[in-house]
């Protein structure tokens, strides 16, 4: 029987695991200890509900419901002084708990503070854009609705920003193969050829490392060799050893393979 | 009436009887100037954008899916291929995020060397910045300059790692080798004629008319625009915010070495240029500090933690443990804290940041590579309309974008 391999991550796992190994955690300190980042969390305490906060390797992580996501950078725009949105994407839980966590990194050049907001919402569900606080968001959504297929409402160009208009499949997702899927093999042979050269020309290799067999165009087979570009599917033709060209070459002796002595023997 | 300092085309004779006269330009993605590979979509009213469309993605590799299959080291040299004008910053900023998340503390000669590359880089970067854009305005003598002080110094980063364009010079925990014995020298020798020729850039283009009128008051980004639009580095700091990470958020040495932020509230592409060329000047100064505190380091060069780093070759060649250590570090990959973290780094671009959470495996669950040139190209958009074709060109050169960088 085949081995059996999840179809909802396929991203390559490691080959051995202790399985009484438990992985250590990074420290996640209580957010009290900093005063700034504590008078902002009270701040967004007293609007939005706050699902978790904690400050791990300098930076406070707040967790909020995803509707509240437009609100509170809103508020931590125009009370709390943060001024840039450096970073905002999205990480793929969909094998574990059906969900996709929205993160945004924000920074406060004025506190010389960076705070993480996060949310997490369903596969179907979608999201406030926040292009109209910060325009860098316009981007950063599209590359999240591109790579994901989160969808963003009242975006003004929900379009795909890296990959192709017409991709199907969303890459950064588990599911997503890092060699690209089906539709990739033939993306570029239907795209340049027509799907009526598919016969001929046959899936794009995406996979560097591949080495097939019977390819005797691309690879040498050391001891076994054919002429270039002989079909070995139905085992391989008997190749005799031709140590010239039958001509003979140009001031060079004619070589008889009859009349020669092949050493077999090295103690002869 | 025409103005002198626009290339503002001047029909004198012709007359345009259609009222809408919008034509659609595919500026690239072969264009020259355009960098790399960026395709722009220009809806023009004659030689007026109206609208612009930046199109990217031609040169995406999908690093970030690369490097949730990859182990944390394996993802090194693919960093290199971000920004590949400066690669040793982008190595620089994925092993300190990692360094971040486990918690190492790097030994001191390390950080100094780490200094040094980074600040090469710089100059590198900057370097190649003005021979391009200068080329692209057509100051072709400045680009023969300035890639020649350029090749002197892939030449200096050749001798310490080997290769000149993706260095993949930093390890995670600290880096590789020690200096070789010229490098000082050569380096020291380089920083001392290094005034001498930004002096005969700055002669050749600082008030040339040509050079003035092609970048005083073109690409003028508001303060207001350009924290919106996430920019940092030079396009930020161009806007009037003085925001630097190397000295707000100090990482490695930084915070001991003495440099100044150059700022400009004018937000053109003179203010741009003339920062860059600061900015030359400026990691000059960091270097010489950096030179010196070289002798006084230990000849450690990477941390110990045998859990996450390779134990020194003599160790591994010679002690049993440290080889089984090094096997399956090699092997099987560290295995960093369950945890997230998103480290900033000056990189010459502007902010570069990794974003990696982890989940104690020996691959990253998800990885965000933050690109600066990624938003300084999406200001394009707000930036190109009301401005003139040839204006594109050297609002291109001075935005700094680098098309491995966006793409990713």
């Amino acid at each position: 029987m085949r081995a059996y391999t999840p179809k909802d991550n396929v991203q390559k796992k490691p080959y051995y695991t202790d399985r009484y190994w438990v992985a250590p955690q990074v420290a996640k300190h209580d957010v009290s200890s900093d005063d700034v980042f504590a008078h902002d969390l009270d701040a967004i305490k007293a609007k939005f509900e706050v699902l978790d906060a904690y400050i791990q390797v300098d930076q406070m992580v707040v967790i909020i419901n995803a509707h509240d996501n437009f609100a509170v950078i809103e508020m931590l725009k125009n009370e709390r002084e943060y001024n840039q949105l450096s970073e905002m994407s999205a990480i793929d839980w969909l094998a574990t708990e059906g969900k996709f966590e929205i993160f945004y990194q924000m920074l406060s050049m004025s506190k010389r503070k960076r705070l993480r907001i996060k949310c997490k919402i369903d596969e179907k569900e979608s999201l406030q854009s926040v292009e109209k606080l910060f325009r860098s968001a316009d981007w950063s959504e599209r590359e999240m609705y591109d790579m994901f297929g989160v969808i963003v409402n009242n975006h003004p160009f929900m379009k795909r920003i890296l990959m192709p208009d017409d991709w199907e499949g969303f890459p950064l997702r588990k599911t997503y193969p890092l060699q690209g899927d089906e539709f990739a093999a033939w993306y570029e042979v239907d795209k340049i050829f027509g799907k009526e050269a598919r016969e001929i020309i046959g899936p794009e290799n995406r996979d560097p490392a591949r080495i097939d067999r019977y390819d005797t165009e691309r690879f040498s087979r050391l001891g076994h060799e054919v002429p270039r570009g002989t079909d070995i599917t139905n085992g391989e033709p008997d190749t005799p050893l031709v140590y010239q060209e039958p001509e003979g070459v140009f001031l060079i002796e004619k070589f008889d393979a009859e009349q020669s002595v092949v050493i077999s023997d090295r103690h002869r | 009436m025409q103005q002198s300092n626009r290339l503002r085309p001047f029909f004198e004779n012709i007359t345009f009887d259609r009222v809408d006269n919008e034509m659609i330009l595919n500026f690239g993605p072969q264009h020259p100037s355009a960098h790399g590979q960026l395709r722009l979509m220009l809806h023009m009213q004659q030689e007026q954008i109206t609208k612009a469309h930046p199109d990217i993605g031609y040169l995406h590799r999908g690093m970030e899916k690369m490097a949730e299959n990859m182990i944390y080291n394996e993802f090194m040299p693919t960093t290199d291929r971000m920004d590949y004008i400066a690669s040793s910053s982008n190595n620089y900023g994925f092993a300190l995020a990692v360094e971040r998340l486990i918690g190492l503390e790097v030994p001191r000669r390390a950080k100094v060397i780490r200094m040094m590359l980074l600040e090469t880089n710089r100059l590198m970067s900057h370097l190649f910045w003005l021979a391009t854009t200068a080329l692209d305005i057509g100051a072709m003598t400045v680009f023969l300059f300035a890639f020649r002080e350029r090749e002197y110094l892939m030449d200096l980063i050749e001798d310490y790692c080997g290769a000149r364009l993706t260095h993949s010079a930093v390890r995670i925990g600290g880096v590789p080798l020690d200096l070789p014995d010229n490098f000082i020298g050569d380096l020291r020798k380089f920083l001392d004629k290094l005034p001498e020729n930004i002096k005969d850039y700055e002669d050749l283009l600082d008030t040339n008319r040509i050079w003035l009128m092609r970048m005083e008051n073109v690409g003028v980004i508001s303060k207001e625009m350009a924290l919106s639009w996430g920019c940092s580095g030079v396009m930020l700091r161009a806007s009037g915010v003085e925001w630097d990470i190397r000295k707000e958020e100090p990482y490695e040495l930084y915070d001991e070495v003495e440099f100044n932020v150059p700022v400009s509230d004018k937000g053109d592409n003179y203010a741009r240029y003339k920062l860059y060329m600061a900015e030359m000047k400026e990691s000059a100064k960091i270097l010489y500090q950096v030179l010196d505190m070289y002798s006084e380091t230990e000849p450690a060069l990477m941390a110990h933690a045998p859990q996450y780093i390779s134990a020194p070759k003599l160790d591994i060649m010679t002690q049993n443990y440290s080889l089984m250590q090094h096997f399956v570090l090699v092997t099987q990959g560290m295995r960093p804290p369950v945890g997230e973290v998103y480290i900033p780094t000056e990189s010459p671009k502007g902010e570069l940041g990794y974003y990696i959470n982890s989940q104690g495996g020996a691959y990253p669950y998800r990885l965000k590579l933050r690109a600066p040139s990624f938003w300084h190209t999406g200001i394009l958009t707000d930036l190109l309309p009301g401005h003139y074709i040839p204006d594109v060109v050297s609002i291109i050169g001075t935005t700094n974008i680098v098309f491995g960088e966006v793409d990713r």
